[in-house]
Parts: C-alpha cells; structure tokens; sequence
C-alpha cells in the first residue's frame, strides 16, 4: 500500500510540524467535533466547549499514537497493536467511517491551512493512505 | 429545502468571492485523479494521466476542473434550491455518464482540503463546517435523481 515514496513524504511532513503537535491534535478534533456533530456521540463524558482541557488532552493522545506509528511506518500493526486491541473491545468506534474519513479529512484540513502550498498532490495522497492503513489496524480485531 | 443559518452564507460567499475558479478547479479535479486513482475510470479520452505532473498539467483536466467548480458556483447562488439546480446534471451523472455518487462525496473533500491550503488560518472551524455542508448538499443532490 505505502510505497517507500509516500512514507518518506509523511515522515517529511511531520517532521514540519516542529512542536506544534498538540496544537494540531485540538484543532483536529475540534473541527471533526465541529464539522461532524455525530462525532460527539463518543464524547458524551467529556466538555466538547471550544479549548477545552480533555479536548486538547485527547488531541495530543491521538497525535502522538499517529507519530508513534510514522515512527514504525514498516509495522503499524505491532505499532498500533494495542490500540486496535482498545478501539475493538473497548471504545468500538465505526472504524472506516470515523479513523478514514472524517478524522482523516479534518487532520488533512488542519495539515492544509498549516502547509499550504507544501500540501502538495502527492503529500495529500501519501498522508491520504497513511489514515487508510491507520484505520485498517485499528480495526483488524473488530470482528 | 436545506436551511442555511446567515452566518453559514457569509462564510460561504466570503470565501467565494475570493475564489480562482479555474485554478481550484483545476487543482481540485487533479487531486481527485491522483489521490484516488481509480477514479481515472471516467475520463478515459482525456490523454496522459500517468503520472501527478501529468494529470496537474494536462488541459483537459484543467478545462473539466474549471467546468465542474463553475457549476459549483450556480449551487452557491441558488442556495435555496440546490436541489433544482442538480437535477439535470444528476441525471446526466446516472444515465450517460455511470459514475457512483460516492465520487462526488470524494471531490467535496478533496475541494474542501484545496480551499483549506489556499486561505489557510482564514479557513477557521466554522469556514470548514459550512463548507463540508456544502459539498454533502451538492454530492446528495447530484445522487438524487440515480435510478
């Protein structure tokens, strides 16, 4: 799936964001929260208000497992392995739909505002398949 | 009818009013090609698609781009009857053309990563959700007359 093309790519880009990562987490979430209400429904246990503490906690959660699997892009199921264990039996979160599309597409707007014109065809497509093979661990022991 | 909040419409035209349409289109159809290769089905007549310099440089793809964010624009000046507006081309989309609806959800996308990495910081939270409510509107109602 990921040539060695698109993985030096992703490494790349994340590689610019140079600290930023938990603001890219927030600001993630807070768009897919925004943009996507049905999100929320995952959340009814946290303050989804704009800047909210959990918000900006969970951000850097999920931006730090993405960066953790950029760092073994060669293994994502070992790499990811115990999320996929907690996203199969704990939070159950409708994989392809959430991880692929609208997670994916909110960290591809955040990534875009940030990088403009360095969020090239080819960046978009590499961290396109990246979310891809993301959410087809996370969701290898769902059934 | 769709309803759109007041605040929705001036994001809307806000960005609009500042959009290249050829270019965006352009971009936007290209990126569609590229990241999502297989949607290169449809344009079999359209020459050298073999590569991302290829697709960005190839004036049939500029020209369709241009063409498909043009009539983007008639969506957003009928806001009230974006249905009205697509049912023609959704039947043209059925009928002649076969192409799966899930490709327009696809370029919504696409178009709203595009218009993010043009206005950037300007492209705020709620830009983007007035934006993806767009596209879903538009992607639904060329689905809608699908038989």
């Amino acid at each position: 799936m990921l040539t060695a093309e698109d993985k030096k790519l992703i490494q790349q880009i994340w590689g610019k964001l140079g600290g930023a990562e938990e603001d890219v987490g927030a600001d993630t979430l807070w768009r897919m929260f925004h943009a996507y209400p049905p999100t929320k429904t995952y959340f009814p246990h946290f303050d989804l208000s704009q800047g909210s503490d959990q918000i900006r906690g969970h951000g850097k959660k999920v931006v730090a497992a993405l960066g953790k699997a950029i760092k073994n892009i060669d293994n994502l199921s070992q790499a990811l392995s115990e999320l996929s264990n907690l996203h199969a039996y704990n939070l159950r979160v409708d994989p392809p739909r959430f991880f692929s599309q609208l997670l994916s597409q909110c960290l591809q707007v955040v990534l875009a505002v940030r990088l403009g014109k360095e969020y090239t065809p080819e960046v978009h497509s590499a961290v396109d398949k990246f979310m891809s093979a993301v959410a087809a661990v996370l969701a290898e022991k769902y059934r | 009818m769709v309803h759109w909040s007041a605040e929705e419409k001036q994001l809307i035209a806000g960005v609009w009013a500042k959009v290249n349409v050829e270019e965006c289109g352009a971009e936007a159809l290209a990126r569609l090609l590229i990241v999502y290769p297989w949607t290169q089905r449809f344009f079999d007549n359209f020459g050298n698609l073999s590569s991302p310099t290829a697709i960005i440089g190839n004036p049939k793809v500029r020209a369709h781009g241009k063409k498909v964010l043009t009539s983007f624009g008639e969506a957003i000046k009928n806001l009230d009857n974006i249905k009205g507006t697509y049912s023609k081309l959704s039947e043209l989309h059925c009928e002649k053309l076969h192409v799966d609806p899930e490709n327009f959800r696809l370029l919504g996308d696409i178009l709203v990563i595009v218009l993010a990495s043009h206005f950037g910081r300007e492209f705020t939270p709620a830009c983007q959700f007035a934006w993806q409510k767009l596209v879903g509107v538009v992607a639904h109602a060329l689905a809608r007359k699908y038989h």
